[in-house]
C-alpha cells in the first residue's frame, strides 16, 4: 500500500473529505457542444463567501482542492481565491480552457505553487476543436496558453474528451500533448446535463469505436491485461464502495450546493445555509450514499464485472437509481472485455431490441434457435 | 556539550511556502513542491515542523518542545532531527540556513 493509499484509507475510516471539487462559476466563454452546464449566473457566491468556504474545507481536512467551472478566469477574483487557498496550504489543481491565460497569469500561477492545470483540447485541428467549443480561434489561444504555462515550469494535463465529432483525433491530440510537454488524458465519457437533460448523450462515441480505443497500447498500456476478462469477484469487491464520491470527495457548486461529486448531482445541503462540516457529517443524502456497497446493488452485484467495472454511481443516479447500473460503464466493461454486463443481459431479456446492446446473449434458448433448421 | 549541540546551535529551519499540508487523523500530511512526493510526519516530527518558524534555532526547538514532552534524550533527538531536516530540505519542504530566515519565504502552520 502506498502512502497515498494509506492516507486515503485513513480519511475514509475517519470520515474526512480529503478532496473537494469547487466550481466557482458556471459562466463560460466557450459553448462546448457536450457541456453539461447551464452557463447563466444564478447568483454565484461572493469572494468573501468562497473564502469562508475554503476556511471550512481546510478545517474539515481537505488536502486536494480543484477549482473548476465554467471558466474560472471569468471570475475577476480567481487568482485572489487561488492565493487564499494556497495560504491555507491546499494542494490546488485548476481546470480551465486556458483561453484567457497569458504570460502574467501563467507566472502568477507558478508563483502560487499550483500542482497541475488541466486544459480541455478536443482536436489538434482548429476546425474541429473550434466547432466543438463554438469559439473561433480557441485552439490557437489554448495552445499559446499551454506554452506560457510550460515556460513557467508548470505541470499541464491535456484532457481529451472523446465524442462523435472528434472521434479520430485522439492520436493527433496525443502527439500535440507530447510536443507541448503536457500529460495526455483521454476521457470517453459524455454525461447528461446537470439538470437531467440527456440530449447530449447522442454525442457519445459508438460502442465498437470505444472497443478500438481500448486496444490502443499507447493509451491503455498492456492491452491484454487491460482487456482481460474480469476475475471472479471476492468478498472484498462486494463489500467495497463504488468510488470516493461522498466518502472522501465533496463537490461544491458556485451557488453553494454540496453534492457527492460533480457527476453525482444529489443535493445534499448548501453552504449558504449550513456549515460545510455539518452537511458533510449529517446530510441524510451523503449518509445514504455512504451505506451503499457493491453488494447492495441489485443488478451489479450479480455481474461478472462487479470487481473491475468503472461504474459511476452519479451516472447511475442520473439514469434514475443510484443503486442501479450506469449503462455507459456497462458499455465500457463490455467493449473492454467482450463480456456483456448483467444489466445488458437483463435488458436484452426484457426487450431484445434495446439499441445500446448490439449483441445477442448466448442463452440456452437462443443456442437452440440457432440449431433449428430454417 | 557534544558535537550535535555545537552544530545545531546555528541551524534555523522554516516551512516552505510552496508546500501543501494538512493534519489528517492526527498525522501531518505534506506534499513536496519539487517532486510531488508525499510525506507524513509522526507526532514528534509534526512538532518540529510546526515550530519551524525560521527564527528559532533547531537546537532550541529540540530542547524546549521535544525533550520535555517526549521521552527522548536531547542527544538522541538532535541526532534524529538532523536526518529529518536533511530529508525534508532535500524535497523543498523545509528551508535550512545558518541565519534566521525571512518571513516572505516561510509559511504559517497548517490546520
Amino acid at each position: 500500500m502506498t502512502l497515498m493509499q494509506e492516507m486515503t484509507q485513513r480519511a475514509l475510516e475517519r470520515g474526512i473529505p480529503l478532496s473537494a471539487h469547487f466550481d466557482i462559476t458556471y459562466r463560460c466563454n466557450e459553448r462546448c457542444v457536450h457541456c453539461y452546464l447551464d452557463h447563466d449566473d444564478h447568483g454565484e457566491m461572493t469572494t468573501a463567501e468562497i473564502k469562508s468556504v475554503l476556511d471550512q474545507l481546510a478545517d474539515a481536512g481537505v488536502f486536494f482542492l480543484t477549482f473548476s467551472g465554467g471558466e474560472v478566469f471569468l471570475r475577476r477574483d480567481f487568482l485572489e481565491l487561488v492565493a487564499y487557498a494556497r495560504r491555507l496550504l491546499f494542494n490546488v489543481k485548476v481546470k480551465t480552457n486556458a483561453a484567457m491565460i497569458r504570460e502574467p497569469e501563467a507566472r502568477r500561477l507558478r508563483d502560487l505553487g499550483i500542482e497541475n492545470i488541466q486544459i480541455s483540447v478536443y482536436s489538434h485541428r482548429p476546425e474541429v476543436h473550434d466547432a466543438i467549443t463554438k469559439l473561433p480561434g480557441s485552439l490557437n489561444r489554448t495552445i499559446k496558453a499551454i506554452r506560457f504555462l510550460k515556460s513557467q515550469g508548470l505541470r499541464v494535463t491535456i484532457a481529451n474528451v472523446l465524442m462523435k465529432w472528434n472521434l479520430h483525433d485522439h492520436t493527433g491530440v496525443h502527439a500535440l500533448a507530447e510536443e507541448l510537454g503536457a500529460i495526455y488524458a483521454l476521457d470517453p465519457t459524455i454525461t447528461p446535463k446537470i439538470d437531467g437533460d440527456t440530449s447530449i448523450l447522442d454525442l457519445r462515441i459508438p460502442g465498437e469505436e470505444l472497443g478500438r480505443v481500448f486496444r490502443i497500447e499507447k493509451l491503455v498500456g498492456n492491452v491484454e491485461e487491460f482487456c482481460a476478462p474480469p476475475p471472479p469477484p471476492g468478498a472484498d469487491e462486494l463489500d467495497s464502495y463504488p468510488c470516493s464520491a461522498g466518502h472522501t470527495l465533496a463537490y461544491i457548486s458556485p451557488y453553494g450546493d454540496v453534492y457527492p461529486c460533480v457527476q453525482f448531482p444529489l443535493p445534499s445541503g448548501n453552504v449558504r445555509k449550513q456549515k460545510f462540516i455539518d452537511i458533510w457529517q449529517h446530510s441524510p443524502e451523503l449518509n445514504e450514499v455512504r451505506t451503499i456497497t457493491a453488494r447492495d446493488l441489485p443488478v451489479c452485484s450479480t455481474c461478472s464485472h462487479v470487481g473491475t467495472c468503472t461504474r459511476c454511481p452519479g451516472l447511475a443516479y442520473m439514469e434514475g437509481n443510484m443503486r442501479g447500473p450506469s449503462t455507459a460503464d456497462c458499455e465500457k466493461s463490455f467493449q473492454r472485455t467482450g463480456i456483456p454486463s448483467a444489466n445488458m443481459l437483463r435488458r436484452a431479456g426484457q426487450a431484445p431490441a434495446v439499441p445500446l446492446i448490439q449483441i445477442r446473449p448466448m442463452t440456452e434458448q437462443s443456442m437452440n434457435a440457432e440449431l433449428l433448421p430454417s | 556539550m557534544n558535537r550535535n549541540r555545537s552544530i545545531m546551535a546555528t541551524k534555523y529551519i522554516a516551512r516552505s511556502s510552496d508546500i501543501a499540508a494538512r493534519m489528517i487523523g492526527g498525522e501531518m500530511m505534506i506534499m513536496s513542491p519539487i517532486d510531488s512526493t508525499f510525506f507524513t510526519l509522526n507526532e514528534v516530527a509534526t512538532v518540529i515542523w510546526q515550530a519551524a518558524d525560521g527564527k528559532t534555532p533547531l537546537s532550541e526547538i529540540i530542547d524546549d518542545k521535544i525533550c520535555p514532552i517526549f521521552d527522548v534524550s536531547s542527544d538522541q533527538a538532535k541526532e534524529d532531527s538532523e536526518s529529518f531536516v536533511e530529508e525534508l530540505s532535500k524535497h523543498g519542504i523545509l528551508l535550512v540556513s545558518d541565519q534566521p530566515i525571512e518571513s516572505s519565504s516561510r509559511q504559517e502552520p497548517a490546520r
